[in-house]
């Protein structure tokens, strides 16, 4: 290969069209005849309907068709369980329309479409809803209480599922260690919050009998067979495409949201494109929600610092419904052990029904409540022993020779917890480096003197990506010479359109701008999963890789014949092939692939080029012999991991913490990165810096805060507060690569990485700022009020804090 | 997320928006910079039926700069005010006050009478307002009056303002040349409106004693609050740390017991209050320091 | 005491008319009175480029360039631009013509992801580096405070408007020695 795109910093290609201005989002859409949809949505978390008067609506001048659950004859079934399990009992999910029954705000009630959503809106104040409202799960504290209400009559306790595992034998472990400590730790939810709101168009077409949607969604393969078989239409004759899509992280892999299936319902009613966009408020009581868990750890460690068990009991608020079975709290159990030889451990996790918008995963999926479980644990052990707390961590590590390490558990995928490769002291010994570790206590001291209060806090994850089950890719040269890549993948500002065309270009020996990527769409490329769980660059990437190996054969044994030479003396380079060492007779590309499809007649320039040259005459025989397989150069490939591997990574930062008023600045961030081989470090670093401002919005910015009826108090994002370049730190990376033995390049995924250890960082740096109030974090997200509040507690309280067994302190006012 | 019905009109005289505010009651809404009206249309939670553009008329467009006071017209955007040199020069105290106001893109549009008519008790400019004591002035079909700061926000959102009345011109008063200010607030995010703020204006003596204070804060109630039992504590101090603690501690009980939001809780709020108290007579004091 | 004059009163109206310049050509429409500007670009005259991310004005996503300024458009009706000049993404380079210095700086700091915040923000740093031509971290992340990215973490923003403002510098400096020249 004469040049390596594989891990150069190259340019996107998706940018010029974005900065123009000329990207396609599903609103941007405009189809002749087009009509606007809006969702009545239940503005009581809990309660049942009795009654809806929609014949004002109907009546209003503009309006066109007005849904209630009823109107919706077989398509009113319970969304499909994505992800069942034996541990998800009592699995419940949603009617596209609810019919007798609301079970959170925001819940959809009733669909209007009309000539504009100016008027769809006006038409949503005209239909009568009579509500008998019904005790109301806010919590889990109250989800869980003995005499909880419930949130699905025939769901005793709330409980939708009860999932135990366990390694070695914690019990015993537990009642003989020398040090025993056991505490409560919380952490709320958060959300997605995509600059992009959800939102779909679809179109029936009468002539072709085809649906087609445009929709802002993670996953439009699953969606294409899912609404082929709601419709009871052949797969062929539903075509989901994913257009450009503004962020995701998580909450569009989510399927069906009620609107997938509604407006694709309207339009096949109404035989007129049906357009429905989410608008933000909508998105903050529509779109699902995670995070919010309660932990009950136990943990033993000896003198010497090493963890000896942990018994994690564990409360999940998976929201009004399950939609994507418990995929997130399997995700903590898992990835709380982390890098550590943890061998003796039980998690114990109840999934509970909320009266709140149902949990799916969020970037990062269950891993920062693991990781800030964890290394809370940690940073206690090294209080407690007065020892370093990197120390601490270093000799828990999984040691390199170790690997593959089974952690014993199973994972998400069915599969095992198996970590293929890492090196966890080298990583930590970087971050040392960085942030200038053995001089910051001396720093610190000297702020404390002039009365500044400095902390560092550090946080370690292995985070499970790139699981299964498969990809797909196609890789295809035409004979202008473009090459086309399709995968069913989708793009929300991963940059595979970039990243996959430098997977083609090594191959084909083309520069990376040639390649012409195309994700989402189920008519490019008609298999595969969907872009989540850090997994799309390489599972997808993988099977490009293939499918550009198999290309590239098929090139050399075409030309091997053209050229009459031999394939293994056939190269590729800046667009060419040619035989090794004779690159002035070279063939184009695209001539190739004119070459590739035995047809008499030819057209262009190339095939006018192509006659002039002295190249082989065809052989006799057929035109397509079996080693030939089909004409053009083209091929498919499919990857599919023997199971998730696993990147690694730690973060560390340097607060400052103003103890007057509770505001934190941040000094500096430095996050050491495993992800094996990287593609395009420009990439890589990008998601980590997303992740991390995401990661730090959510632990000190970003507050879902629900009253007692569950009604969204912040739901706004002049109260929901998304940091801004003001509040986010520049972040240093660092990039460690221990490749992953598990797929052709060694890689491993980033997508979410960035976001997973904030919380625990941030509840080390806070704890290590003010020590002087020996105040530990036992809870997130937390913001400047509550960490006054805490401080608060400790001055009063002014004598050390009893370290052992204890709660997050209650609110002493409500602050909510 | 879009409006709800109304009927619209832009006049381009004040005399023909008095007139159509006289036809239309309650029912209307003045609409100026749109930054805080806008947003509750679109949410719905405002529904006027008729909507009075002011933008147009060009009369209410001037920045004056007066003998006793800086005149700002009804239109003139939060922007004008801070770019505008004449402002720049003789009352840096706004200028402070209104680069927090949100962002470039909202003062673009926002204007100064819109804020104080909105009345957000944490807005800075309400507060500059009642610490200055300065004017609103009204007009109605029937005539003109002109309005106490001290006397127009009475509540959450809520004036003396009449729904016949449009505010054409606020009068903020100059600050006497040997004065020093500041404005300090505390905020979640750049731009956001004030968890709890505070400005002051003080005055010092020849001798270097305080002659005269004026202090208001905003975020801490339903109104923007003036702290005059602090002004007169100050009085004839050098604002040493003792006394700064002691105007702290005063300033706490400004706060309103049940003001508790998901950002803070009254407890929190006074803790701000007593800190931006500090904070903001040291850099006042610093000021009038530097000056002399 | 100023005396009211009667006069006959203007007419309160639920469509209105009204003509605009954007990105340098006219249009001339008919429009509820309560389209929003937003909508009105978008939709009635398909530059999709401005997106709609929250419509209560906080994430900058619908930035325009009102005569020179920069605004939000969910927070005007489109009624209101009337006889104004707007420039919205579609007025900083056509499909044809090279990407403007900022966007270019853009491609090259990777300082876009997903791109939805993107046309809203290139229209706030055109705004912010024309008053503050080479400015301070400070400035800029003060800059951009109104404009929400979730996919970028801001750095490589901050570092593309870096790198705009030395390229609009240079392009001022070739400018002026070309107008000397001449
Ligand atoms: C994202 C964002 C952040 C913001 N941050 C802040 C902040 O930090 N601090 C702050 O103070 N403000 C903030 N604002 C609000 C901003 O300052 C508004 O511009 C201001 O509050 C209202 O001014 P306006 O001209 O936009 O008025 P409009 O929105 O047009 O009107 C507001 C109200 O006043 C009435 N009104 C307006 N002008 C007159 C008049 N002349 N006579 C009679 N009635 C009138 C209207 O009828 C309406 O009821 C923010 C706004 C946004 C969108
Ligand atoms: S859409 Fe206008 S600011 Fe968000
Ligand atoms: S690039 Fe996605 S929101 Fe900024």
């Amino acid at each position: 290969m004469a040049t390596r795109w594989f891990g150069a910093p190259v340019q996107r290609n998706e940018d010029p069209r974005l900065l123009r201005g000329q990207g396609l989002y599903v609103d941007d859409i405009d189809l002749p005849g087009m009509l606007h949809a809006a969702v009545l949505r239940s503005p009581y978390a809990h309660a049942k309907i009795v009654r809806i008067d929609t014949q004002a609506a109907s009546n209003l001048p503009g309006v066109h068709l007005v849904l209630t659950a009823t109107d919706l004859g077989e398509v009113l079934e319970p969304s499909p369980l994505l992800i069942p399990h034996p541990a998800l009992t009592h699995p419940r999910t949603q009617l596209p329309l609810a019919l007798h029954e609301v079970r959170y705000v925001g819940e959809a009630v009733a669909f209007v479409v009309a000539d504009s959503r100016y008027l769809a809106e006006d038409a949503l104040e005209l239909i009568d809803v009579a509500y008998e409202p019904l005790p109301v799960v806010h919590s889990l504290a109250t989800a869980s209480a003995p005499d909880a209400p419930l949130v699905h009559e025939d769901v005793q306790g709330n409980v939708a599922a009860h999932l135990l595992q366990s390694v070695g034998n914690p019990d015993e472990v537990l009642a003989n260690a020398p040090h025993v400590i056991r505490e409560t730790l919380q952490m709320e939810r958060g959300a997605a919050m995509p600059m992009e709101c959800r939102g779909i168009v679809a179109r029936w077409d009468h002539y072709e009998q085809m649906l087609t949607c445009w929709i802002s969604t993670q996953a439009p393969i699953p969606i294409r067979n899912g609404l082929a078989a709601i419709f009871h239409l052949p797969e062929h004759k539903v075509r989901v495409i994913a257009p450009d899509v503004g962020g995701g992280f998580g909450a569009k892999i989510m399927l069906f949201y009620p609107e997938e299936i509604l407006t694709p319902f309207a339009t096949m009613r109404l035989g007129r494109p049906v357009k429905w966009i989410e608008d933000r408020r909508e998105n903050f009581i529509s779109t699902n929600q995670e995070r919010g868990q309660l932990h009950e750890v136990e943990y033993a460690f000896d003198d010497q610092g090493v963890l000896l068990a942990v018994r994690d009991v564990f409360l999940h608020d998976t929201g009004a419904y399950t939609p994507y079975g418990i995929i997130v709290p399997i995700i903590t159990s898992c990835s709380l052990p982390g890098p550590y030889r943890l061998k003796h451990y039980a998690s114990d996790c109840q999934a509970l029904y909320t009266n709140k918008v149902p949990v799916s995963p969020y970037r990062g999926a269950g891993r920062p409540h693991a990781v800030f479980v964890m290394e809370r644990i940690m940073d206690r052990i090294a209080l407690e022993l007065q020892m370093d707390r990197l120390e601490v961590r270093a000799r828990n590590f999984i040691r390199p020779d170790e690997f593959p390490w089974d952690v014993g558990l199973v994972y998400q995928d069915g599969g095992p917890t198996r970590y293929d490769s890492g090196n966890y002291q080298a990583a930590l010994d970087k971050l040392k480096l960085a942030l200038d570790y053995d001089t910051f206590a001396t720093r610190q001291a000297e702020a404390r003197v002039q009365g500044r209060y400095l902390g560092l806090g550090i946080g370690y994850y292995v985070e499970g990506t790139s699981i299964g089950p498969y990809e797909g890719a196609h890789v295809r040269v035409e004979p202008d010479g473009r090459v086309f890549v399709a995968t069913g993948v989708t793009s929300q500002g991963q940059s595979h359109q970039t990243v996959f065309a430098q997977i083609v270009a090594d191959q084909l020996g083309i520069e990376p701008q040639a390649v012409l990527v195309a994700t989402g769409d189920t008519q490019a490329f008609n298999w595969g999963v969907g872009t989540f769980a850090s997994r799309a660059a390489t599972v997808a990437g993988s099977a490009v890789h293939l499918a550009a190996v198999k290309v590239r054969k098929k090139i050399q044994a075409l030309a091997a014949e053209l050229f009459e030479a031999s394939a293994e003396d056939i190269e590729l380079a800046e667009g060419k092939v040619f035989v090794k060492g004779a690159p002035q007779r070279a063939l184009t590309l695209g001539q190739l692939a004119i070459k590739a499809n035995p047809l008499r007649y030819t057209y262009g320039e190339s095939a006018r080029t192509l006659a002039a040259m002295n190249l082989a005459a065809a052989r006799p025989g057929p035109a397509l012999p079996p080693e030939r397989d089909a004409p053009g150069l083209e091929a498919d490939g499919f990857y599919s991991p023997p199971h998730g591997s696993f990147a690694s990574g730690v973060h560390g930062a340097i607060i400052e913490v103003d103890p007057a008023t509770g505001m934190v600045s941040f000094i500096k961030y430095v996050a050491v990165h495993d992800c094996g081989h990287l593609i395009n470090p420009l990439v890589v670093e990008g998601q980590v810096h997303g992740g991390v401002a995401q990661g730090i919005g959510g632990a000190f910015f970003e507050r879902l805060v629900y009253d007692d009826t569950a009604q969204l108090l912040s739901s706004t994002f002049m109260d929901y507060l998304i940091p801004t370049a003001a509040e986010i730190p520049d972040i240093t990376v660092e990039h460690i690569e221990t490749p992953s033995p598990l797929n052709p390049l060694g890689m491993k995924g980033v997508g979410e990485a960035g976001v997973i250890p904030v919380a625990a960082l941030f509840a080390s740096a806070l704890d290590d700022a003010l020590s002087p109030w020996h105040i530990r974090i036992r809870e997130m997200p937390l913001h400047p009020c509550r960490l006054h509040e805490l401080l608060q507690e400790a001055r009063c309280h002014k004598a050390v804090l009893p370290l052992a067994t204890e709660k997050p302190g209650a609110p002493t006012e409500n602050c909510h | 997320m879009k409006p709800p019905q109304f009927q619209y009109c832009a006049p381009g005289v004040l005399d023909e928006a008095l007139g159509l505010l006289d036809q239309c009651g309650t029912d209307a809404k003045i609409l100026a910079g749109g930054q805080s009206l806008i947003p509750l249309l679109n949410v719905r939670l405002v529904a006027p039926l008729y909507l009075v553009d002011i933008n147009r008329v060009a009369a209410l467009d001037y920045i004056d700069a007066r003998e006793n006071h800086l005149a700002v017209g009804a239109i003139v955007r939060q922007r004008s005010v801070e770019q505008s040199p004449v402002v720049r020069q003789r009352h840096p105290l706004l200028i402070e006050a209104i680069t927090y106001i949100g962002h470039m893109q909202i003062r673009n549009r926002g204007t100064l009478a819109g804020s104080i008519v909105h009345a957000d008790p944490a807005a800075e400019l309400p507060a500059l307002l009642c610490c200055l004591d300065g004017e609103i002035v009204a007009r109605s079909s029937t005539g003109e009056r002109i309005i106490k700061a001290e006397q127009f926000f009475t509540d959450y959102l809520t004036t003396t303002l009449d729904a016949r009345e449009i505010v054409t011109e606020i009068r903020l008063p100059w600050l006497p040349p040997q004065a020093g200010w500041a404005c300090i607030e505390f905020t979640r995010r750049a731009g956001d409106y004030a968890l709890a703020g505070a400005i002051a204006v003080v005055v010092p003596t020849p001798a270097g004693t305080c002659q005269s204070a004026r202090i208001s804060y905003f975020g801490i109630a339903a109104t923007p609050v003036r702290g005059y039992e602090i002004e007169q504590m100050l009085i004839g101090t050098t604002l040493d740390d003792a006394i700064l603690q002691a105007a702290a501690h005063a300033a706490e009980s400004l706060v309103q017991d049940d003001l508790s939001d998901i950002h803070a809780t009254s407890t929190y709020r006074r803790a701000l209050t007593a800190e931006a108290t500090r904070r903001v007579l040291r850099t006042a004091w610093q000021r009038c320091q530097n000056r002399s | 005491m100023v005396t009211i004059k009667q006069t006959s009163m203007p007419a309160l109206h639920d469509m209105c008319s009204l003509s605009l310049t954007v990105n340098g050509q006219h249009y001339e429409r008919r429009v509820p009175a309560r389209l929003l500007l937003s909508d009105f670009l978008r939709h009635e005259l398909h530059l999709t480029g401005t997106h709609v991310g929250c419509e209560h004005g906080v994430c900058g996503c619908c930035t325009i360039l009102l005569n020179g300024e920069a605004v939000r458009s969910c927070l005007m009706l489109a009624v209101q631009a009337d006889g104004m000049d707007l420039t919205t993404i579609e007025g900083f380079a056509s499909s044809q013509e090279p990407l403007h210095p900022i966007q270019q700086a853009f491609q090259e700091k990777h300082a876009l992801q997903c791109g939805f915040c993107t046309p809203g923000i290139i229209v706030s740093v055109h705004a912010l580096l024309r008053e503050h031509p080479m400015p301070t971290e400070e400035e800029i992340r003060h800059g951009l405070s109104g404009n929400l990215c979730r996919c970028t973490g801001y750095q490589n923003i901050v570092a593309a408007v870096k790198c705009a403002a030395v390229y609009l510098a240079d392009q001022e400096t070739t400018h002026s020695r070309n107008e000397n020249n001449k």
